[in-house]
Formats: structure tokens, C-alpha cells, sequence
């Protein structure tokens, strides 16, 4: 589904990526880990084509499509989902008028009428329930005021609605507590099937035992320097991550 | 000649056709003599630095206006807000349209500017408010004055309240070439009543249009009255909205003004705080594309202790288009304890696109809140990636943030009909459809 081929990348002349190789296939689920400034959240938000990072050598391609010209609504039409660090807030418009208009943005990108006012409502209820979403909430203005947790519990809602083929999940976990974090994960299972794919992004262990991956990968520096099965998060919590850099030297 | 003589000497034509006996024509002279000596501002006046009416000089307006000039409602319906039953005000060319107007002496007064400059059963009120806080001074409120004759004329009495709003209408239809309009409007709110007033100029060919208007409004204690301004205007009509605002204690006026059309706006917006404990809003919307320019001037004079005061516009301005904020407080030595915000926030969508933003502030009393803030940007790239990366386009998404950018000040819009349609407004003005019911 996801191939990504020797992809550097770099922001203001910086090169950040220096030649990331993964590839994800649909029903996977992969985890990128690694320490601070290591590249993590430049390869998300690569993929959904934030146009600051330029991509000077390398692919990152879907279902065999280059990604390269392609702008992030696009992207978000072909089934790429990213979940924000950090959400940006959007003051005057509220979570469901949002929702609404990027639902429908998709179904017409994919040729569909816009979905009939019942069916979404139902849908967002329904999803706001599965994430554990108060009504209130969603007449609230998008991210403005939310807690770091409201915000990421959000993030997922969100992803939930638009169920998308590949979702990204960068840094969903930090500023959850226990009680959110199974919530977030529960809702990451729903979406789970063998037709996409989720790749989480984090710089800990303790997301993966709730989303469990079939494979760890660990960013050093710009690079991919150590895959594993999900057993090599139990090492890197055990052992920190400077064995890895030290071994990367080498 | 240029159009400062042609007022003059159409001004001795204009008393042929009026009461000279009247004292409000003692009145109109005076202001007749102050406008021969200044005559229109220039840019070289402080205030009118930024905007220029020279090219407006040059048009050769009619003064006096042929009065046949009969419209149809279901031609102009879309410019009333028809959602919701109002009392209207209508003019045509300058002329009172009895046709489309809808007004009432029932317990209040909603009528006529000249029924109460002519009628004896008003002058006792027209000698205590007429022209007693629009300026004697300022050259363009003082030309109005000279030719003031009609407009809206709204009485409301102690404890009243009208059934609903009013709208004050002015059409042009394009049967002058080039039209200048002068409407007068005097607005008394007696104690604890109140009144809801929405006011449209809308001309309705692209023949030349100036209109240079005088709002008077009196707020008495404990009244509550709100002004909406939709500004919507043909890019050939030009408008000089001279606003005048008496308020005393305990009471609340709001004026919201909606700027999307016209070629020239001009808003004098002036408040006058004679009292304790009450407040001021002003709010407003510009968004602006092509050539236009708004200039929106406010002034809060807080003459008394314990008032408040809250001004917040926003701007979005495309294409070539240039906007003006000036916000002047003045807080008296005696207005201890006032609290004034002012909040003027600007996105530039074009490099060609224009702000000049100014806040203004003399306070000479100690023990006060003031703040005020100017902001001129452009959109915010982070919020506009994070709505593309949901689906939504480009152009959607910055459609969606310069409507939640300007959303906030439709909020105190307490209309709810009178919202939706400035909401569309809003989202036409910008190009898109946005995908949820405004």
C-alpha cells in the first residue's frame, strides 16, 4: 500500500530524512519509533504532503502512485489520514460544521453526492460514542481550548469519521492518560481491517500494548536503523535508545 | 463647476421647495455657511489621509432627483430581510416610497423625516434633539444638515418596545446619471425602551451614486438599541455614513457594520457616553476585492465614570482593494474606572491589497482598562494544512478560515435571520460554498 524509497527530505536547507526505506501493506500495522529529532514527524508529515518539507531524492509512493504532485487533500481523498501532534485550533467553526464540510469534500472528490444531513448525524453520533465524545463537545469551536487529551481524542474521532485507507499516528499518545489512551486505542482497533493500514508514530512503548504492530521500526538520525517484530519495543523500553545510535556508529 | 459650488447654489433652489420659517432653517444656514467655508476634506486633513473624495468631486451628481421613479417589491425583495416580518423605511432615488415602506404610529413612531421637520405635533421633540450630537463642525455632517429634509424618523417611547425590527431602505434606480443622496435619519429611544434598526443603500444600476447620510441617535437611560449596517453596495456607489450616538446611563447600543460592496465607504462612527454604567459596542466585517476602499473611523468619547466600551473589526481585503481603521477613545479626566477594548484584526489575501490601521487613545484618567490591539496578516499556514490534510480543498479551506476569522463578531447579531443572511453574505463575498448550512 505504502512504499517509501529512499526518501530524503529536508526544511530550510536542514536535511532531516536521509533516506528512509518502509514499506506498508494493507491489514499491517507498523510502529516508528525513536528518540527526539529523529526524523519521526517529518516522514508523517511527508506523507501528508505538508508543502515545507521538500523531498529531494527518494519516492513515497501509494498503491503504486507517486505521491510527489500530489496536494494533501488529495492525498486525504486517496485515504491518507494523519493524526496531529498537534491539532491546530481553528476558532468560528465547530467540530461537526468542520466534519461536515470534510466528509462531504471527500465524497465529492470521489464523485459521491454530499452525504443526506440524517446520515451524518447518525455517524457522528455514533463515532462520538465510540470515542466517548459528549454531545457539547461537537458545538464546540475545533481544538480551541481543548486539553491536550479533548485534542487528541479528536484527532481520532476524526479518523474514525473519514475512515481512511492509511491512517498516521504522530505522537497520538503524549498527553493521554491511562483512561484516554484505551479510548484512542479502542478506536484505532475499530478502524483496523485487513484492507488498511496504521502506522503509529511514538516515542513510547506504552501505546503499543493497547495497538499492538506487526512491525517496530526505530528512526536514528534521519534513517530507519533497526526493524524488529513488536518484541524490539520491549527492548527499547527496557533499554533506552542510545545502544541503538551507538550501534547505528557502527 | 465642481461639486462644492453646485451644492451651494442648489442650496438657495432647495429652500424654494422648503418651510424657511421652520427654526430647523436657522439651523440648516448655519451649516450651509460652515460647508462654504471648509468644504469637502482633503487628504491633507489628519483624518482624511487615506481616503480621497476628489475623484467624486469631479462627477456632476443631481442634487434633486426626479421623484417617478417607481419600483417593484418583487424586483428589490431580495435586499430586504424578508426572512422575518419588519417595519420598512424605503426610499427611491431619495424620494419616500409609501408603496414599499411599512410604518406605524402604533404606540411608537416609525416614519418620516420630514413629517417631523414640518408637523407641528413633533417640534416640541425636534427642538430638543435635532442636529443636538451630530457635529456643527465637521464639513460633510454640517452639508447634511444644510440639506436635510427626509430620511427615517423613529420615536420610541418610555417602556416600548416595536414589534419588530425596522429596515431603513435607500434604492437608486438609475434614472440620473450620476445621484447624490443626502438622508437625514433621527433615532430617540426614550428610557428603558427599545429598538432593533438594520439600514441598506442599495443602488440598483452602475450609474454614479454618492451618498453622504446623518444618523442621530438618542439612547436614554436603560434602552437597549441595535444598528446593523449592511454595506453591499454596487462597486459605483459610494457612501459617507455619518453616525451620531447620544447614550445615557444604563443603557446598551450596539452597531454592527457588514462592508462587502461599494466602490468608496466611508464610516464615521462616533459615540457619546453621557452617563454612568453602560456600553458601547461597535463590530464590524469588511472584505473587500477589486479597487474598493473602506474607512472606518470610530470614536468613544467616555465622558463619565464606570462605562464600558467594545470595538472589534475585522478585515479581509483581496485584489487592489485598500481599508482603513481608525479607532479614537477618548476617556475624560473624570470617567474614572472605564473599561475600553478595541481589537482590529486584518488578513491581506492579495500583495496588491492595502491596511492602514490606527488606534487613537487620550486618556487622562488614571484608574482605567484600556487595550487595544492591530493585527494585519496573512492565513495561517499550519491551520490551512491541517484543514487540506482532512479532504478538504484549498480554497475551500481558506474560504473556512477567513468565515471563522470573521465569524466571532457576527455572534452579538441577535437577528438570527438577519445572521444567516450575513453569514451568506459572507460566504459568496469569499467564492465558495461552504459544506455545511449556513
Amino acid at each position: 500500500m505504502l512504499k517509501i524509497d529512499n526518501l530524503h527530505a529536508q526544511v530550510d536547507d536542514k536535511e532531516i530524512l536521509k533516506g528512509i526505506n518502509l514499506e506498508v501493506k494493507a491489514g499491517e500495522v507498523h510502529a516508528i519509533m525513536g528518540p527526539n529529532g529523529s526524523g519521526k514527524s517529518t516522514l508523517a508529515a511527508v506523507i501528508a504532503g505538508k508543502e515545507e518539507f521538500e523531498v529531494t531524492k527518494g519516492t513515497v509512493s501509494l498503491d503504486g502512485e507517486d505521491l510527489e504532485e500530489i496536494s494533501p487533500e488529495e492525498r486525504a481523498h486517496k485515504g491518507i489520514f494523519m493524526s496531529f501532534q498537534y491539532p491546530v485550533e481553528i476558532p468560528g467553526v465547530s467540530v461537526t460544521n468542520f466534519m461536515k464540510t470534510a466528509i462531504n469534500a471527500n465524497r465529492k472528490a470521489r464523485g459521491q453526492e454530499d452525504m443526506p444531513a440524517n446520515e451524518m448525524l447518525k455517524l457522528i453520533r455514533d463515532k462520538a460514542e465510540l470515542l466517548e465524545i459528549d454531545r457539547k463537545f461537537l458545538s464546540r469551536s475545533l481544538n480551541e481550548g481543548f486539553s491536550g487529551g479533548e485534542k487528541k481524542r479528536n484527532e481520532i474521532f476524526q479518523m474514525a469519521m473519514l475512515e481512511p485507507k492509511l491512517a498516521i499516528l504522530d505522537e497520538t499518545d503524549s498527553g493521554l492518560d491511562i483512561d484516554a489512551l484505551r479510548i484512542v486505542a479502542n478506536g484505532v482497533n475499530k478502524l483496523k481491517g485487513k484492507d488498511n493500514a496504521v502506522v503509529v508514530i511514538t516515542h513510547y512503548q506504552r501505546l503499543l500494548d493497547y495497538i499492538v504492530p506487526d512491525f517496530v521500526h526505530v528512526i536514528h538520525n534521519g534513517k530507519i536503523v533497526k526493524s524488529g517484530g513488536k518484541e524490539l519495543a520491549h527492548e527499547l523500553e527496557e533499554k533506552g535508545y542510545d545502544w541503538l545510535k551507538n550501534e547505528a556508529v557502527v | 463647476m465642481d461639486l462644492k459650488d453646485k451644492l451651494i447654489s442648489s442650496f438657495m433652489a432647495f429652500e424654494d421647495n422648503i418651510d424657511v420659517e421652520h427654526p430647523v432653517h436657522d439651523v440648516r444656514l448655519a451649516a450651509i455657511k460652515n460647508f462654504e467655508d471648509k468644504g469637502f476634506p482633503s487628504k491633507k486633513e489628519e483624518a482624511w489621509k487615506y481616503t480621497s473624495l476628489n475623484s467624486l468631486q469631479k462627477v456632476d451628481f443631481s442634487i434633486f432627483p426626479k421623484e417617478d421613479n417607481a419600483i417593484e417589491y418583487k424586483d428589490v425583495k431580495k435586499y430586504f430581510v424578508h426572512e422575518i416580518d419588519t417595519y420598512k423605511i424605503v426610499f427611491i432615488d431619495g424620494v419616500y416610497s409609501s408603496h414599499l415602506s411599512e410604518t406605524t404610529h402604533d404606540g411608537v413612531d416609525i416614519c418620516l423625516m420630514s413629517s417631523a421637520l414640518t408637523k407641528p405635533m413633533y417640534k416640541q421633540i425636534i427642538d430638543v434633539y435635532f442636529n443636538k450630537v451630530a457635529s456643527k463642525m465637521e464639513s460633510l455632517t454640517t452639508l447634511n444638515t444644510a440639506f436635510s429634509r427626509e430620511g427615517a424618523y423613529i420615536y420610541i417611547p418610555k417602556n416600548k418596545m416595536p414589534k419588530k425590527p425596522v429596515e431603513i431602505v435607500h434604492f437608486a434606480t438609475g434614472n440620473e446619471a450620476s445621484l447624490m443622496l443626502q438622508p437625514r435619519n433621527l433615532i430617540i429611544v426614550e428610557e428603558n425602551a427599545e429598538v432593533q434598526i438594520i439600514e441598506r443603500h442599495q443602488n440598483l444600476t452602475s450609474n454614479d451614486v454618492l451618498t453622504n447620510s446623518v444618523t442621530e441617535i438618542f439612547a436614554a437611560e436603560s434602552t437597549i438599541v441595535d444598528y446593523y449596517k449592511i454595506q453591499n453596495d454596487a462597486g459605483t456607489a459610494s457612501l459617507v455614513d455619518n453616525t451620531y450616538i447620544d447614550q445615557k446611563s444604563k443603557s446598551h447600543v450596539s452597531v454592527h457594520t457588514f462592508s462587502f460592496g461599494g466602490k468608496l465607504t466611508r464610516n464615521n462612527l462616533n459615540f457619546y457616553q453621557n452617563g454612568e454604567y453602560m456600553d458601547s459596542t461597535m463590530k464590524g466585517v469588511t472584505i473587500l476585492g477589486d479597487k474598493q476602499h473602506v474607512d472606518h473611523h470610530t470614536l468613544v468619547h467616555h465622558l463619565e465614570p464606570n462605562c464600558e466600551s467594545h470595538q472589534d473589526y475585522k478585515g479581509i481585503y483581496g485584489d487592489s482593494s485598500t481599508g482603513v481603521f481608525n479607532g479614537k477613545i477618548i476617556v475624560d479626566k473624570i470617567a474614572q474606572k472605564t473599561n475600553a477594548f478595541q481589537k482590529n484584526n486584518n488578513i491581506l489575501i492579495s500583495d496588491k491589497a492595502t491596511i492602514n490601521t490606527k488606534p487613537q487613545l487620550e486618556i487622562f484618567a488614571d484608574d482605567v482598562k484600556c487595550s487595544h490591539g492591530c493585527t494585519i496578516g496573512q492565513l495561517d499556514e499550519d491551520a490551512l494544512f491541517y484543514l487540506q490534510s482532512r479532504g478538504i480543498p484549498k480554497k475551500e479551506a481558506r474560504a473556512l478560515l477567513m468565515y471563522a476569522f470573521a465569524n466571532n463578531v457576527l455572534e452579538s447579531v441577535r437577528i438570527p435571520e438577519l445572521k444567516a443572511r450575513i453569514n451568506k453574505l459572507i460566504a459568496k463575498k469569499l467564492g465558495v460554498n461552504l459544506g455545511f448550512d449556513l
